[in-house]
């Protein structure tokens, strides 16, 4: 099962560490691949918080193409970071091209729209993007967003981190969702590599998907573009809490109860019964099946942990005033924050979210059985 | 056959009978009780006269004959008479001395069942023996990339929704805003599918209702019963058990003066009402109840003179348009309780399924869609019908459902399938296959009839008499010599064994495919079949 990692800093710190808590949990994945979502940056793109940052891997081809069709666009450069690795690969990693993540200025006149039809037009652009390069394998992107850099490649997360060199500067930054990959379908494809990311949501998740056509039909029939990809049943995690954030317009403590909403005798002793019957029923589709266990980052910054009630071995959220981090393992917990108070550790149960707002001063516990804020 | 016999066409034999009695002359205690019993008086009091001819070895004398009478069981053979296999005279046999066998070679009788210029009409299934459901596998199987569930221990949450379910965003302002939210109802996955009072017994429906009132009442399973066309009994419409029925309207409203009148008197809103326009038994046909089961009761209930046949239209005959008819029909019986209580279509199998699924996509007030497929039964129909018309239901349902899926409709329109569930008693294994091509719910009329009253019928032309009234089980028939045969107390427990086993088979279904928080609706990729292009129709894995 794939092992994941998340954390949540006041203060940048590299992805290494990640990395490096990933490497102590390595038991349980096979070096198959490793997913980087790093936002909230430090270093020099966290002084330019509004520029959309485009992070893919491109061949030389590929770039061409890429610049061409950001000019045209209107999109003019920043700043470029381009990890292009000149040592030979690690086995099983393909030599693929560049691995970029590039700041962009907005046009003049994208810019003047309002943040809903900028973030639109961003999600529009990586879309295109990504089937541009579809055919040639000369494009691929993960993300095209401010203040947010992705990176995923197929092999050794430790080895992959120090090919690319992922120790840098620029790639501090202060939240971190990584996620070393245990390979159940051997189609390696990098799309299906978690984390998974949409307009500001990025989750990863552990666990098999059971319930995972019936959700990709219904988020493909949402008539919303950037609900597609699929290449693993995880990233619908991601998409059903864009769907919650952004069509239902709830914050994060109903996500729970869209995915794994309560039974109806717990229901029945709610305060907020009515408002809960209504989205089990109307987001049935989306009720996960389990077991799994679902890590994020939600735009706001904040970061989560939720799990149904099949998951077997819960992942684990812990650390200190300044640094939390979520495991899948409480032994990527003692690597990563090993001075912490390991007794306020906490194993979120079938009921809970367990939440680490942006200050990152302590863990908040949303059970399920306590009543909700209203909807705004 | 005596030499001097006429021969006419359908003078036929034993032999061009399919079901053929054997009686074993040693074991008969000559009690009668067979011929009493035989619904169809297919056998008779056989008064034997047998010739030896006693020849004794050389020539000392003369043969000679003896003559001598003995009595036994004659099994008649005009097709008006023809044994039906039902079995009844080997069930009150003390000796099992008697029983029919059936001989499916022997078809003359096929070519003579129309005396009088009368298509044959029957009652039961398509009889054939064939199931695409039962190849259907289920392939997706928990183990180590995820936990296998225990069918036994984990918590299930079987059931489905039946009405109209608002997309979502809808659903949440219309809460926010006390606007009008549909009737909901949560229901047990497996319906009683539609069976009318009239087509069967008082004492099958009273043991039906009893049961299903247990379920509900005792082991919380939201089991709900459809009444068929032909109304309901007064008492039940006036009481709270109301709410365990689904009240159908079809096309010869029969019963509806009683409902209608009963309204101001109602404690409980019904389920929900069923406009039946086609059954998968008998496609573009209507209902058919034929005068021998019209009583005093049913007369009385149906609001008809006694001792006629009630053959209802094959359409509704305010039908003018499919958009104004099914909407305004829809219109008015949710208007009639006050927008409380789901109104669904139900249709025949057919090509023209999706455009009426798509029509009923765009009325908000649309509740579901049954859609019964051709191994349906019926109490009466004729045998072409029944035998030749019709639409599989697996593609039919699963085209339905994708239908859905383009629309982004899945979650909102429920599909109920029907039709052959269970038909060689995998009901479960039936259900299951169904639900995850995209059914939200299953109805089964057959199988409850065959399990929880003992209906003989099978898909081999045995009995196939609930047109008539004769029903040798009394499940079928409103004689009540007959139906006294019928204990509603057994059958009442026995439809809580049914749901019971059911219950515990579908859990030992989905525990394995790894669901338990949602019934696996559309969860196509659970399934597998063995045969290419069922698999490429159905959307499904081709596994061998």
């Amino acid at each position: 099962m794939c092992r994941l990692f998340a954390l949540s800093s006041r203060d940048p710190v590299s992805p290494m560490r990640a990395i490096e808590a990933l490497n102590v949990m390595k038991e349980g994945h096979d070096g198959s691949g490793v997913g980087l979502f790093l936002s909230d940056l430090g270093g020099p793109f966290g002084e330019m918080k509004d520029a959309p940052i485009l992070s893919g891997i491109f061949t030389d081809e590929g770039l061409k193409r890429l610049d061409a069709y950001m000019g045209e666009r209107g999109f003019v450069t920043r700043k470029t970071l381009e990890l292009d690795p000149r040592t030979k690969p690690p086995l099983g990693t393909p030599v693929r091209g560049s691995y970029i993540a590039r700041a962009y200025e907005a046009p003049a006149d994208l810019k003047a729209k309002s943040q809903a039809e900028r973030e639109l037009a961003y999600m529009l652009m990586r879309v295109e993007l990504r089937h541009m390069g579809e055919d040639k394998e000369d494009i691929r992107v993960f993300s095209f967003w401010p203040d947010t850099i992705m990176v995923k490649e197929v092999g050794d997360p430790m080895e992959v981190g120090e090919y690319l060199g992922l120790d840098r500067p620029e790639l501090a930054c202060r939240r971190i969702l990584a996620q070393g990959r245990q390979n159940t379908n051997y189609a390696i494809n990098l799309y299906a590599c978690h984390p998974f990311f949409l307009q500001g949501v990025c989750t990863m998740t552990n666990g098999e998907n059971t319930a995972f056509v019936p959700i990709r039909e219904y988020l493909l029939s949402r008539g919303f573009p950037g609900y597609m990809g699929y290449q693993s049943d995880s990233e619908v995690f991601a998409h059903i809490m864009h769907f919650t954030l952004n069509r239902l317009q709830f914050g994060i403590e109903y996500y729970k109860h869209v995915i794994t909403p309560l039974s109806d005798a717990e229901m029945a002793e709610h305060p907020d019964q009515a408002l809960l019957a209504r989205i089990k029923q109307t987001c049935r589709k989306l009720i996960i099946d389990g077991p799994n266990c679902v890590i994020g980052c939600l735009p706001d910054k904040t970061m989560f942990m939720v799990q149904d009630r099949k998951k077997l071995r819960p992942g684990v959220v812990g650390g200190k005033p300044g640094i939390f981090a979520f495991s899948s393992e409480i032994c990527g917990l003692d690597a990563a924050i090993p001075d912490r108070d390991q007794h306020a550790d906490f194993q979120p149960m079938h009921l809970d979210t367990a939440i680490v707002r942006p200050q990152c001063q302590e863990v908040t516990i949303c059970n399920q059985l306590q009543s909700l804020p209203r909807p705004h | 056959m005596q030499s001097t016999a006429v021969i006419t066409p359908s003078t036929l034999s034993v032999n061009d009978l399919p079901w053929q009695i054997e009686w074993d002359k040693n074991t008969c205690t000559l009690c009668g009780r067979c011929t009493s019993v035989c619904p169809v008086n297919a056998i008779e009091l056989g008064v034997h006269r047998k010739r030896t001819v006693e020849a004794l070895p050389g020539l000392p004398k003369k043969p000679t004959n003896s003559y001598s009478i003995y009595h036994g069981i004659r099994q008649r053979t005009d097709p008006a008479y023809r044994c039906i296999g039902c079995a009844m005279c080997n069930m009150v046999c003390p000796n099992n001395a008697i029983a029919p066998r059936l001989r499916p070679e022997a078809t003359t009788l096929k070519f003579h069942n129309n005396r009088g210029g009368a298509a044959r009409t029957r009652g039961g299934r398509r009889n054939d023996g064939g199931s695409l459901l039962d190849q259907i596998k289920f392939i997706r199987i928990s183990m180590l990339t995820d936990p296998a569930l225990d069918a036994g221990r984990h918590e299930f949450e079987l059931r489905t929704l039946l009405g109209r379910i608002q997309p979502p965003e809808e659903g949440l302002a219309a809460l926010a805003q006390n606007g009008w939210v549909p009737a909901v109802r949560e229901i047990y996955p497996l319906m009683i599918g539609s069976m009318s009072f009239g087509a069967l017994s008082p004492n099958m429906w009273e043991g039906l209702v009893m049961g299903v009132t247990y379920l509900n009442e005792e082991l919380n399973m939201p089991v709900r019963m459809c009444t068929g066309e032909g109304g309901c009994p007064p008492r039940l419409l006036r009481s709270r058990f109301l709410k365990y029925m689904v009240l159908q309207i079809a096309s010869g409203y029969f019963g509806w003066d009683e409902i209608i009148k009963a309204l101001p008197d109602m404690k409980e809103d019904p389920c929900a009402i069923e406009i039946k326009y086609g059954q998968g038994a008998k496609p573009g046909d209507g209902g058919l109840l034929m005068w021998y089961k019209v009583n005093k009761l049913i007369a009385a209930i149906r609001g008809v003179p006694q001792g006629v046949s009630l053959p209802s239209p094959p359409t509704h005959q305010t039908q003018y348009s499919i958009e104004e008819s099914v909407a305004k029909m829809i219109q008015s019986m949710s208007m009639a309780w006050g927008f409380r209580v789901p109104v669904y279509p139900k249709i025949s199998g057919t090509t023209t399924s999706t455009a009426v699924l798509n029509n009923l996509v765009r009325n908000p007030y649309a509740a579901g869609l049954a859609v019964d497929g051709e191994d349906g039964g019926t109490g009466a129909a004729y045998n072409v019908s029944m035998n030749h018309m019709g639409h599989p239901i697996a593609t039919n349902l699963r085209d339905c459902y994708e239908n859905l899926v383009i629309s982004g409709k899945q979650n909102e329109i429920p599909l109920i399938a029907g039709g052959g569930i269970g038909k060689n008693g995998n009901l479960a294994a039936n259900a299951a296959a169904l639900i995850m091509l995209g059914a939200s719910a299953v109805q089964s009329g057959k199988y409850i009839m065959q399990s929880a009253a003992g209906c003989v019928g099978s898909e081999a032309d045995r009995c196939n008499v609930c047109n008539i009234g004769v029903c040798p089980k009394g499940i079928t028939s409103q004689d009540p010599r007959v139906y006294r045969r019928l204990d509603p107390e057994k059958v009442a427990e026995r439809l809580v064994d049914v749901f019971l086993s059911f219950d515990t088979e579908l859990r030992k279904i989905v525990a394995p495919l790894g669901r338990s928080t949602s019934l696996p609706i559309g969860m196509s990729d659970g399934l597998g079949i063995s045969d290419y292009h069922v698999a490429e129709r159905l959307k499904i894995k081709y596994v061998v």
